[in-house]
């Protein structure tokens, strides 16, 4: 029963970093409807952003979970005006290549520079070894990333819910026209949300840089399976894609245990399950057009 | 006097379709002269991938992002008909292209649940799960060391040169683009138009839009599976990267590149594409002290510029062109069936912002 708990407990930690990165997609994609595949590459540049800090600059991990998220959420804000904006009026699937070569481009440039062996971080100070969970005990960086990226879900969930930004934010992205209609200006909007989907990704992959080794290709192999996340999700809906997150990050951590062979494909399993029962998401509405 | 033989040319498409097809026969028979044998057999696979995967994309309006499951399974099953039982190697190839159809038929099914960048998503997930399934199936597939010594066996000819090697390979990738030729000039292939412009539409006519949809995807995954299991043989060796998402992106950028919906233009990607990473892998781009080796950054680069700047691609742009000398409407390239007709949209001609 311990062990049953303790793997669970990991399966949401590994979850957390799923649900942040589907919140990120699922934020920009409410909001442009654009499906961000460099959000993969923003969450390797997070974690090479603080490794490179560390190594170049000697800054600790707290002030790179705060700096890195926010220069690479300007970064972001940049690439929304110079690139995916000229795309937005045109099928979705142009920026969906776009931001496949800019992974590319991303990936490959980072392996120039630092070599495709991935390189370790340290865990930082007061973080490292476990703390007593009553039942078990785990490493005191796991629990951190957990209680941290609820955190983040619950307060992003509370700017979205409780605040005007959020309101407006919600309800471009329900109601574009009607919006702009009532008086909004809705295109301002669209940048700030942009780099705050990326600022996310980048927060994750800060946050996974003492927990998995820094390398270029960390993040494209996660995010396709973050793709398989939202899809049961559904895209539309940022508390499905949250929940999603969790829940599959337990489902391949209880897999693990009971049937190993299927864990790495358990995902795609229950992809196909869902799309075969509600195609639209667990959490999704119908698509109204196509 | 040359302006006037262009016109009358442009006027008579039948002539110059011939002239089109002789052409590029005699190009691809010419090809081992003209470049490294390897890699003129290198540019035929890809260019029937890419072919096979302008069905979906340019005539059915789908993208999938995850053919890379069909091209990579079918370089495993040729890769294992041939070495485990010695059978010649249009057989194995032929074997591939039928468990990749295999494959395609549940993928089909599942991802057609799905329209526009759902389908890409959903395609793209899948063909991640067969390389998971490969990378651990390592009794199959040899894991990371992949599949090695695939033979080239045919009726006891000696086929280990690769200029010999090309003309036995060529009739196998031509019949595979026969078969894509065939089908977008079908009434099959017209109802497909059909679907990629208007699906509400083409589903009150009676059409059964999903089921046009998983028939298209087959063949077009069998197609893929003639390419790769071509592929893996020439190669002598199948690996995971034939299975890897960057595959599913190469063969996308070939025929975005060459311009969709046009076949032709596909080839003409592959051939870009093929070239370009086989420069960069020997010699590879020396500006200063930057050393820029592999095809991750340019290939990146190429795809950001094509979507951006260039989004009719090569076919595409010169199909345009002529047809602006003839004064026929033509329509933004458009990947799903979300645009609306030629008629309804700004002049072609204007410049994009």
């Amino acid at each position: 029963m311990t062990d049953l708990l303790q793997h669970a407990f990991n399966g949401l930690v590994n979850g957390s970093f799923y649900a942040l990165l589907a919140l990120g997609l699922a934020v920009i994609f409410g909001m442009l409807g654009v499906v961000n595949f460099a959000h993969g590459a923003f969450y390797m540049l997070g974690a090479f952003g603080a490794f490179i800090l560390l190594n170049e600059a000697g800054v600790n991990f707290w002030v790179a979970l705060l700096v890195v998220p926010l220069a690479l959420g300007a970064v972001g804000m940049a690439l929304e005006r110079l690139l995916v904006r000229r795309l937005v009026a045109l099928d979705p699937l142009y920026n969906f290549l776009l931001t496949f070569g800019l992974t590319l481009i991303l990936q490959d440039l980072l392996r120039m520079k630092y070599g495709s062996q991935p390189q370790p971080y340290p865990q930082p100070a007061g973080l490292r070894g476990t703390v007593d969970l009553g039942l078990f005990d785990f490493p005191a960086y796991q629990v951190f990333v957990l209680v941290f990226s609820v955190l983040v879900s619950v307060g992003a969930w509370l700017l979205l819910a409780r605040t005007r930004v959020g309101m407006i934010i919600r309800a471009a992205t329900e109601r574009p026209e009607l919006t702009r209609a009532m008086g909004i200006d809705v295109g301002r909007w669209i940048s700030p949300v942009f780099g705050f989907g990326i600022a996310l990704a980048a927060l994750s992959g800060v946050l996974a840089a003492p927990m998995r080794a820094v390398s270029p290709l960390m993040g494209a192999d996660l995010i396709i399976l973050v793709f398989a996340v939202v899809v049961i999700g559904g895209l539309g809906s940022i508390f499905g894609s949250v929940a999603a997150g969790f829940l599959i990050g337990m489902l391949q951590a209880l897999g693990n245990v009971y049937v190993p062979g299927l864990a790495t494909t358990s995902v795609f399993i229950l992809m196909a399950v869902v799309l075969l029962w509600r195609p639209a998401g667990l959490f999704g509405r119908e698509e109204t057009a196509v | 006097m040359t302006a006037l033989v262009f016109r009358k040319l442009a006027a008579m498409p039948r002539l110059w379709r011939l002239v089109a097809v002789l052409g590029g026969l005699l190009i691809a028979l010419a090809l081992p002269w003209l470049i490294y044998p390897p890699i003129a057999m290198d540019i035929v696979a890809w260019a029937l991938f890419a072919v096979a995967l302008d069905l979906l994309l340019g005539f059915t309006g789908l993208l999938s992002f995850g053919h890379a499951a069909f091209w990579g399974s079918a370089a495993y099953t040729a890769g294992t008909i041939a070495i485990e039982t010695g059978a010649p190697f249009p057989v194995a190839v032929l074997g591939a292209a039928v468990v990749a159809m295999v494959l395609a038929v549940p993928i089909a099914l599942l991802a057609v649940r799905r329209t526009g960048i759902y389908f890409a998503m959903v395609t793209l997930a899948f063909a991640q799960m067969v390389y998971y399934v490969a990378n651990q199936w390592r009794g199959l597939t040899g894991g990371e060391n992949g599949l090695q010594g695939i033979p080239k066996n045919l009726f006891g000819l000696d086929l280990s040169d690769p200029f010999y090697f090309y003309y036995a390979g060529l009739p196998i990738a031509l019949i595979g683009l026969l078969i894509a030729w065939r089908v977008v000039h079908s009434p099959f292939g017209r109802v497909l138009v059909a679907i990629r412009e208007n699906p509400a539409r083409s589903r009150s006519l009676g059409y059964p839009v999903d089921r046009y949809k998983v028939m298209v995807f087959v063949i077009s995954a069998g197609l893929s599976g003639l390419a790769g299991g071509l592929y893996a043989v020439s190669h002598g060796f199948a690996s995971l990267q034939e299975v890897y998402w960057t595959t599913s992106g190469k063969v996308v950028i070939m025929t975005v590149l060459g311009g969709i919906g046009t076949l032709w233009g596909s080839m003409i990607g592959a051939a870009v594409i093929v070239q370009v990473e086989d420069y960069l892998a020997t010699s590879g781009i020396h500006i200063g002290p930057v050393n820029i080796t592999g095809p991750g950054l340019i290939t990146g680069l190429i795809f950001v510029g094509v979507v951006l700047l260039f989004r009719r691609g090569v076919w595409g742009t010169v199909a345009h062109l002529l047809r602006r000398r003839r004064h026929v409407p033509d329509a933004e390239p458009h990947l799903s069936g979300t645009t609306v007709p030629a008629a309804e949209q700004e002049p072609a001609v204007a410049p994009k912002s």
